[in-house]
């Protein structure tokens, strides 16, 4: 198994649908300070689901001028299905078609399961990682590792309301 | 490992000494299943060691999935303000099946809670800090889930079943002075 990018590493570039009419690419981004959190599939029947967690802290992620961007292989259709389900106010990409393309690029995709990994990037506003992590693929990272990785961060030169 | 960095304070709902050789600070939501199942659990945990363990809840409601679980955390904090705090919290847990804004209004009412002065709490949100501020201490701490516990300061990454929490605490209690609380903020 490969590794994930490291800090210091220029972010691949993507582009990918975030609903089933519309893309995201990650050129819109640039200037801002972005989250990216990998994570195998959507419909996790546990009460510890990772994007549930992450939308309650979603708050604190905008105080400290990040955005956050869930990734699975499930489709923009899943995607949107499950967002609705779970009210989730951010958006989740689906890394569809090719299937794993963008987890490929991030070191972040398990060939034997044909998954992304539970893999967290934070980008900064020049498209760089900053800071990364790898979790099992069966434990919920928590958000303490983003927050503190954000708190570490130097200050934004502007607001980015 | 994810460590609890804030310690117990006067904030806390407690049982058992501060003296205790291991505290236990359990994250839970009352909707959540998984916590309503966890504490028979957690009881059984208690009624085991007694006075060598302190024990603290705190609320980390997932609101989203779970629009009851706020609400329910005030309440359960509102019987507090009147010392009915574990009453209430048993009592949420017990009717974790059937729980409805209604039934937290009965409940009070059954600890002889005055419904109106509860209604106006939960209407002015009197108790949602305390509330908010249980569940960014979690998410500070790496609570990924819930219920979520922490003995003498670390995750428990085992099962909320009592056999394995007593032995977690039973491995820290023999060896307290390893396990110290590490404070990073």
């Amino acid at each position: 198994m490969g590794e994930i990018l490291q800090p210091g590493t220029e972010a691949p570039r993507f582009e990918a649908p975030v609903t089933p009419d519309q893309k995201l690419s990650i050129s819109d981004l640039k200037g801002r300070r972005v989250i990216l959190a990998f994570y195998p599939a959507d419909w996790s029947p546990v009460c510890g689901d990772q994007m549930s967690l992450y939308n309650m802290v979603l708050p604190e992620f905008r105080k400290l001028g990040a955005e956050l961007l869930g990734i699975s292989v499930d489709g923009a259709w899943c995607h949107q299905a499950y967002a609705k389900a779970n009210q989730l106010h951010f958006p989740l990409l689906a890394d569809f078609h090719p299937k794993g393309a963008i987890a490929r690029s991030f070191g972040a995709y398990r060939e034997g399961e044909g998954v992304a990994e539970r893999a967290l990037f934070l980008i900064d506003e020049t498209g760089h990682i900053v800071w990364s992590y790898l979790s099992p693929i069966a434990v919920n990272p928590g958000a303490d590792g983003i927050l503190d990785a954000l708190e570490g961060m130097p200050k934004l030169e502007t607001s980015n309301g | 490992m994810a460590e609890l960095r804030f310690p117990i304070n006067d904030h806390d709902h407690v049982v058992g000494p501060a003296d205790a050789p291991v505290t236990l600070v359990e994250y839970g939501d009352y909707q959540c299943p998984h916590c309503q199942a966890a504490w028979p659990q957690v009881e059984l945990v208690l009624r085991r060691f007694g006075g060598d363990l302190r024990y603290a809840y705190r609320h980390f409601p997932i609101s989203t999935m779970h629009p009851l679980a706020k609400p329910a955390a005030e309440c359960a904090e509102f019987a507090g303000e009147h010392w009915l705090f574990w009453q209430m919290h048993s009592a949420i847990f017990a009717n974790g099946h059937q729980l409805s804004v209604a039934a937290l209004f009965s409940l009070a009412g059954q600890l002889g809670l005055d419904p109106a002065e509860l209604r106006i709490a939960l209407e002015q949100g009197r108790f949602a800090p305390k509330v908010e501020a249980d569940f960014l201490s979690g998410v500070r701490s790496g609570v990924n889930g819930t219920p979520c516990f922490f003995i003498n300061g670390k995750r428990h990454d085992g099962s909320y079943s009592a056999e394995d929490l007593i032995a977690a605490i039973s491995a820290v209690g023999q060896n307290p002075s390893a396990q110290t609380i590490n404070i990073r903020m």
